[in-house]
């Protein structure tokens, strides 16, 4: 008999789908206030993000102690929309939601006195109420309803600013998505007529389908993985992302750390794992081409990043490359490879953050958005320059950050599955990353600054480089990037539960 | 099955539109609003209250007056009729309030809209209950000739024009059913769906097939199906846009209800395969052409018509996956295709009163200028919107409910080229939605005034789309009354 759950008065089910609306109505409210209620709006904006936080609170709990959190509700004969809160989701849904609260402040600092920002913060919930929706989704129906929303959701925060750049890259973003959803959608539905709806499970369902289905199912994997690639911008379906550079910081730290990449990458581990079963994969002969399709794109990003002198789009390029090691890792065939994807997941995300938070504060206070601009940086905004730098070191895979952890098990668990090719990879990357983050660097610390800066919007006030509520996420966030290296043998780290995670996917597994 | 005693919606379903419309008539030219508000109100309960009749006891008939067939005239419902009559009360009681905002701003052809209005949803009704082939000819006239005043209605030389192509096509179709109809009659001796029934299936006459092969001819031409869709879009693209909603979300649904019903009931021993996929083949068609041209328009509201010639198309590949297939298959097709019909009639009519509410805004119908509507109309672009996610089959939505059967169906019997035409066709919509909304984003050009909608337009087509919304995410409810 488990222990009464923390929530008292809510039943367990109810729990997934008030997550999901923990910012969907807040959201829908925003929509229609008037642009000058500033206060209520920001109210709105916290109070959903600290009401999604303290559930996501009580389900951890809950699942530590043996509690299930299922909603279930037929749409069509057959066809239900699953809402669980199982481990994996729950790695997903507190990376968005933490992340978020930070996007969230960092958004309202950013866009002060700027127009429409109803209407901004308004799609900015939906946004996060997909991305949890993708978090905790129970099926691959489930999952592509809010993939889908996520797209929707997004494209108006990306044209947000309305230029006419904005305008292509949202047509860019919206081609390949709905593309790719397109591709997801036949997949999904022929997985269906397969094997009929089949819950993500630990360990996967499929093995179980007669043999000679078994072409049938690599092209349904193709498909999927195909569908989910473009958000994961897989190389060569990657050629939104560096586009949409173009809407403002807190979109882009949406787009390449909470929600957009992130729901790709995710797809990617719920399908091999929880889908096909990372056994059953290895026995059709799908992860090698996975892998190989990751490391391409990880060399691929990394070579591309090194020519921009934009910094916004180094970044791009760079998440590219990052977001492929997840790929990489649920490709490894055995546990520490997973564990290195999976923690990947979170890492990269903290990461990423941290250095689109600073990028936004280089442009918004000094008005610098190139690498060749940065000289001397560091001496007018030493905390932001700081944060950028423990970001760019743990892009680079220094200890003690987070990223140095997610490469160890990398480059452990490709060793475990016997391909050292994939050592070389990892190799190459790190040291790629390297050339396009040192230099960086070098510029921010030691190049004497301009005498003066192009545009300075935000002057030096009181001791704060720049605006609060635009300097303390990238702060917390770097600081963060630290913890969770340092801490990483704790058992609340992120590691720990990609460990939990690793366990349970390979319940036959003997190495 | 209701006792005798208990109070009976059917006859008043047809009844009470016929007594709001003349009681419109007599009071004159551009009155009768309220009381055509409060009529589909009522009509809405009468809807529910047979719908869930339906669901609890089954399908049934009525004998008008006590008479009965042969003598008299009966009506049927069963859970697709029940399905279409909500269908109707749903879409028209919001559009009745949308249009009376609408002819406050645009006056001109809402002269005798609400006269009109009440005849076409009489006919509608009748059409959806009639039980025997003649009554539905008559009904299918009726409801044809109503919607063609309401198309002639604003009078300009365009109006007229688009009047009188929609009456040849409208005359010319019906005029082939009535064919179909006769020869049935010579053949097997009675125009009634429960007589003639197991007579062609005992033994059909070489005439039944002919008289298939004219009602198919008829009711392509009037539902609109590529290439017949000539007549549609400068109809529905021209009236006002409360009689576009109706047109595109209603009237084409009847003669796709006659053939869907005359097909899997009357005519089921007679179709074959090969007919079946030429149906398909026109449907992916008016999918590709309708879209493609959606694409092109300059003007909003043709827009919005050709992407009806498009979903158009989806209803009619309910035939070849519904077609001597699997039952599992055909089943999943038929669902799907009254989904698509249900959610089309939602969005559709969501769409055109956006579209409306676009114009009043901005004062013309020009996609290209378009601009500042994100900002003073958020509403009625967001409505807009909305009712695209339904058209383009994105979830969660009645139009994805809809795509997800009918894939399912086509995957199931192995009909691999009609998962190629959806798919497609669902960019294709995503294609032509978006070119409207990324032309609502930017500023308004100098010099452009954008003026604010009444807020009953603004809303009556944010529930419609909304409704199509929920459409998707409670399927389950509509299609257990179709299974009766």
């Amino acid at each position: 008999m488990p222990p009464e759950p923390v929530s008292l008065m809510i039943p367990d089910a109810w729990l997934p789908p008030l997550v999901v609306l923990s910012s969907f109505l807040p959201g829908i409210a925003i929509f229609f206030l008037n642009e000058a209620r500033v206060r209520l709006r920001v109210t709105l904006n916290l109070a959903g993000a600290l009401a999604k936080l303290a559930l996501i609170g009580v389900m951890l709990w809950g699942v530590m102690h043996e509690h299930e959190y299922v909603f279930r509700h037929a749409v069509l004969p057959g066809v239900e929309l699953v809402l669980k809160a199982d481990a994996l989701a729950l790695l997903f849904v507190s990376l968005s939601a933490v992340l978020w609260l930070f996007t969230t402040l960092y958004a309202i600092g950013y866009l002060e006195n700027a127009p429409n920002r109803s209407r901004f913060f308004g799609f900015f919930s939906v946004c996060v109420t997909a991305t949890v929706g993708v978090a905790m989704a129970g099926n691959l129906f489930t999952f592509f309803l809010f993939y889908e929303l996520l797209t929707l959701s997004t494209y108006p925060l990306v044209v947000h600013r309305g230029t006419p750049q904005a305008m292509r890259a949202g047509h860019l973003y919206l081609g390949y998505t709905l593309a790719g959803g397109a591709l997801l959608l036949v997949g999904t539905i022929w997985l269906y007529g397969l094997a009929g709806q089949v819950d993500f499970v630990p360990g996967g369902s499929l093995a179980a389908l007669p043999a000679e289905t078994a072409g049938q199912l690599r092209l349904v994997f193709a498909l999927l993985i195909a569908g989910v690639g473009v958000k994961a911008a897989l190389v060569p379906l990657h050629g939104w992302l560096p586009q949409a550079m173009v809407a403002p910081a807190p979109v882009s730290a949406l787009l390449h750390a909470v929600a957009v990449v992130k729901a790709g990458a995710f797809g990617i581990v719920r399908v091999v794992y929880e889908v096909y079963g990372i056994e059953f994969a290895q026995s059709l002969d799908l992860l090698t081409p996975l892998a190989v399709v990751a490391a391409i794109t990880i060399i691929w990003g990394s070579l591309r990043a090194l020519s921009q002198d934009d910094l916004k789009k180094r970044l791009a390029y760079s998440t590219v490359s990052q977001v492929s090691y997840i790929a990489l890792g649920v490709a490894l065939f055995g546990p520490v490879g997973t564990i290195g994807g999976v923690v990947h997941l979170v890492h990269q995300g903290i990461m990423k953050i941290t250095l689109f938070f600073c990028a936004g504060n280089f442009a918004e206070t000094l008005g610098l958005h190139k690498v060749s601009e940065l000289d001397g940086v560091g001496r007018r905004m030493p905390w932001s320059a700081a944060a950028f730098t423990i970001g760019a070191f743990g892009m680079i895979g220094a200890p003690p950050t987070a990223g140095f952890i997610s490469k160890w098990y990398l480059g452990l668990g490709a060793l475990e599955a016997h391909m050292p090719w994939v050592l070389a990879v990892l190799a190459v990357s790190t040291l790629l990353n390297a050339a396009y983050f040192l230099p960086i660097l070098h510029r921010l610390w030691f190049r004497p600054a301009p005498a003066s800066w192009p545009h300075e919007h935000i002057p030096a006030r009181a001791g704060w480089e720049t605006s609060r509520l635009l300097l303390l996420p990238p702060v917390a966030t770097a600081a963060a990037t630290l913890a969770v290296g340092v801490f990483a043998a704790s058992s609340l780290s992120p590691l720990d539960w990609a460990k939990l995670i690793a366990a349970r996917e390979y319940l036959r597994w003997v190495p | 099955m209701p006792t005798p005693e208990a109070f009976d919606p059917l006859p008043w379903l047809i009844l009470l539109p016929l007594a709001w419309a003349t009681a419109a008539f007599a009071l004159g030219p551009g009155r009768g609003a309220r009381l055509a508000i409060a009529g589909l109100a009522a009509q809405l309960a009468l809807a529910l209250i047979l719908a869930g009749q339906v669901l609890a006891g089954g399908a049934r008939a009525h004998a008008v007056g006590g008479w009965g067939a042969p003598l008299g005239i009966d009506l049927m419902v069963d859970g697709l009729a029940a399905l279409m009559l909500l269908m109707t009360a749903v879409v028209a009681l919001p559009i009745a309030i949308y249009a009376r905002g609408y002819f406050r701003a645009r006056p001109k052809g809402g002269e005798w809209f609400w006269p009109l209005a009440g005849f076409l949803v009489a006919a509608l009704d009748a059409l959806f209950l009639a039980a025997d082939l003649f009554n539905l000819y008559v009904t299918l006239e009726l409801l044809g000739l109503a919607a063609v005043g309401l198309t002639a209605a604003a009078g300009d030389r365009a109006a007229v024009a688009a009047g009188l192509r929609y009456l040849l096509a409208t005359l010319l179709g019906s005029g082939a059913y009535l064919l179909g109809v006769a020869l049935l009659y010579g053949a097997h001796g009675s125009v009634s769906l429960t007589v003639l029934a197991p007579a062609v299936a005992a033994d059909p006459a070489p005439a039944a097939a002919l008289a298939l092969a004219l009602v198919v001819a008829g009711m392509a031409l009037k539902t609109a199906l590529f290439p017949f869709h000539f007549w549609l879009p400068p109809a529905h693209g021209g009236a006002a846009s409360p009689v576009s909603a109706l047109l595109s979300a209603l009237v084409i649904k009847a003669s796709f209800y006659l053939l869907l019903r005359l097909w899997l009931d009357l005519f089921a021993p007679l179709v074959s395969v090969s007919a079946a996929q030429l149906l398909g083949l026109l449907g992916a068609g008016a999918i590709l052409w309708g879209s493609a041209l959606a694409l092109v328009q300059t003007r909003l509201k043709m827009l919005v018509a050709y992407s009806t010639v498009a979903q158009i198309g989806y209803l009619f590949l309910l035939f070849p996956l519904a077609t001597g297939v699997s039952a599992t298959a055909a089943e999943a097709a038929v669902q799907g295709g009254v989904m698509q019909a249900l959610s089309h009639a939602l969005a559709k009519a969501a769409m055109f009163a956006a579209a409306g509410g676009m114009i009043v805004a901005v004062g013309r119908d020009d996609i290209a200028r378009l601009g500042g509507i994100a900002g003073r109309v958020p509403l009625t672009l967001f409505t807009f919107g909305l009712a695209g996610v339904t058209l383009m089959g994105l979830p969660p939505s009645g139009g994805f409910s809809a795509k997800w059967l009918l894939l399912m169906a086509a995957l199931e019997s192995g009909q691999w080229w009609w998962v190629v035409v959806m798919v497609v066709g669902g960019l294709l919509a995503a294609a032509y939605v978006f070119k409207v909304l990324r032309q609502a984003f930017p500023p308004a050009e100098p010099g452009d005034l954008v003026h604010r909608v009444p807020r009953a337009m603004e809303w009556s087509g944010f529930a419609l789309a909304v409704g199509g919304i929920l459409l998707g995410l409670f399927g389950a409810g509509p299609l257990a009354l179709l299974a009766v």
